[in-house]
């Protein structure tokens, strides 16, 4: 059923669950999307596969160039302009909205968002690959599948969160449990006490394209403001204070003579 | 967005059958005349079209042996609702069909038969077009035009196609040419009026909201997540030099406007008709179809998809 679930209330025990990634400490590394794909290759959505993986040359079908599923990009962007321009790392996975379009538009049921935890997947037993859930995701969160001929996405690692298998830590997703920066962060941003929803508040975390009115779960947290001055890192106060006395260069614009002529020599 | 053949070929198609259907059914119920010439080339050329159109929409699909689970999602989903209505199409029609070819009838009933068809006939051009409408994430689609385009299109290249069959039988070509010269303007209009805003509206959003970094400046992309195109790069990235947009542009109103509707004028201005006037409107009726077929692959080439925000466009 495509249309969305009302979702279970807290009350109930339902959760809204999602990342919170940390903008300020990506390393732009990939782990999380090298652990993504080996979780995932051989998870709920099994196998991610892969097109000429070894070499961009054409295959008999034409297609070229190395391509395959992904349900994690890291894009690197640079924002702002000359001197106040930063390198920002942004890994970008499925939000998994509270309204997805990607879900209502899917023509046979094999789209869906689960009412208990929001959680948005795909019943590959359903899907009939006609890629119109990809038009609908502004955020280039589904990848087709040519192989098996169906779409596949982000499952927030389904099959691992709620694994009793697993040692209690090792219920978080993939990406979130390789990232060696501790970038990322998974929880119940339904319930304001969480630890995420609490990282959220204090770090100004907000949503992506909130024009589009997808209502994102996911939240990213801004790189903080840059901090260039002795002080604000923490210098040891001396060495802060040498820092301001050092001079800029000196001035030579009172020299005559012979030292006026050797300046002018010189700073030729 | 990747102009796909089998999509462009299903919209195009399918378009032009369903608006001959129209015209068959008004032609039936007006006249209320089974000519057997109109009747056997008109209604299977007509669900010839169609059914080639929704034929090739399953061509592009990764599983077409499931393509009846498509029907449904009819309370949620405009694709759904499109194949709903398609199939269900053909139970009148096969009806009006049965009457017309059959039992030589094209009154009472079965000029009814004619009319519910043509009704959900146009109301599959409508679900159809509401599929492209209806993405938020295409702003190139998401706006007013869309919808009356397809149908004024379906209308205007189905009329074009019923001109020959009424040449050939020697039926008055007027009542048909007349509205069909009506619905080849108002395309023409609409698509004028299409370019004319969507070239120049606001950006839906930018690679600032996308990131959400544009407290910072402007955001460039640096580094792209791959070496070569993903997906969605594939899908959604298609790139179009504006030099051949324009040229296209042209191209379509020539073949899609000025020469169905020169011909169109010569064919009323010559007395009676028959094999010179039929020859004619074929000849209007083929390169208004091209015409169509250009402007559907510039509505999907031209199109830009907001994902690509996220691969190096600064504005969607």
């Amino acid at each position: 059923m495509t249309s969305l679930p009302t979702a279970l209330p807290a009350s109930a025990g339902g959760t809204k669950l999602g990342l919170v990634i940390d903008l300020d400490i990506c390393v732009g590394c990939h782990a999380c999307a090298v652990n993504c794909k080996e979780w995932n290759t051989s998870g709920h959505s099994a196998p991610l596969t892969d097109w000429n993986a070894y070499s961009a040359d054409a295959e008999e079908d034409g297609d070229e160039g190395a391509w395959g599923v992904w349900f994690n990009r890291i894009h690197t962007y640079e924002a702002g302009d000359g001197a106040d321009a930063r390198t920002v790392h942004f890994p970008r996975s499925c939000l998994h909205c509270e309204t997805p379009d990607c879900v209502t538009v899917c023509p046979t049921g094999a789209s869906y968002k689960r009412a208990e935890d929001g959680i948005v997947l795909v019943n590959a037993d359903l899907c009939i690959g006609c890629k119109l859930c990809s038009w609908a995701c502004p955020y280039g969160a589904r990848e087709y599948d040519k192989t098996e001929g169906v779409m596949k996405k982000c499952t927030l690692c389904v099959d691992k969160i709620y694994n009793e298998n697993l040692e209690e830590i090792d219920r978080v997703p993939a990406c979130v449990s390789t990232c060696p920066v501790g970038a990322r962060h998974f929880g119940d941003l339904g319930d304001p006490d969480s630890d995420v929803s609490q990282l959220v508040a204090e770090r100004a975390g907000y949503e992506l394209m909130p024009e589009m009115g997808y209502k994102p779960v996911n939240r990213y947290l801004p790189p903080r403001p840059r901090r260039d001055k002795a002080e604000d890192i923490g210098m040891p106060e001396r060495l802060a204070d040498l820092a301001q006395r050092v001079p800029a260069g000196e001035t030579t614009s009172g020299a005559s003579g012979l030292l006026g002529w050797l300046d002018t020599m010189l700073s030729r | 967005m990747h102009p796909a053949l089998s999509v462009i070929f299903f919209t195009t198609a399918s378009g032009a059958g369903y608006g001959l259907l129209v015209w068959l059914a008004l032609y039936a119920a007006l006249t209320g005349d089974a000519d057997p010439l109109i009747g056997w080339v008109g209604l299977p050329l007509a669900l010839a079209l169609v059914t080639a159109g929704l034929l090739s929409s399953t061509f592009h699909l990764g599983h077409p042996e499931r393509a009846w689970r498509a029907m449904s999602q009819w309370r949620s989903s405009w694709l759904s609702r499109e194949g709903l209505a398609a199939v269900l199409t053909y139970i009148p029609a096969g009806l009006f069909a049965a009457g017309w070819l059959l039992a030589d009838r094209n009154d009472g009933i079965w000029s009814i038969a004619g009319l519910v068809t043509a009704l959900l006939a146009l109301v599959t051009v409508y679900c159809t077009a509401k599929i492209y409408q209806s993405l938020k994430t295409i702003p190139r689609w998401h706006n007013g035009f869309t919808v009356p385009g397809y149908l004024a299109m379906a209308l205007a290249t189905g009329g074009l196609w019923m001109l020959p069959m009424l040449a050939l039988s020697g039926a008055e070509l007027l009542p048909i040419a007349l509205p069909t010269t009506g619905f080849l303007l108002l395309s023409a209009v609409i698509k004028w009026r299409y370019w004319a805003v969507t070239d120049h509206a606001a950006p839906t959003a930018t690679s600032g909201t996308a990131t959400g970094l544009s407290s910072l400046g402007t955001v460039r992309l640096l580094e792209g997540p791959t070496t070569s195109e993903t997906y969605v790069m594939r899908e959604m990235g298609y790139k179009i030099g504006r030099k051949h947009a324009v040229k296209l542009r042209q191209l379509a109103a020539l073949f899609g406007l000025l020469i169905p509707i020169a011909v169109l004028a010569a064919v009323l201005a010559m007395p009676g008709s028959g094999i010179m006037a039929g020859g004619l409107v074929l000849l209007a009726a083929l390169s208004g179809s091209i015409g169509v077929v250009l402007e559907r692959w510039l509505y999907f080439a031209e199109a830009r998809h907001v994902a690509t925000l996220y691969y190096g466009a600064e504005f969607a």
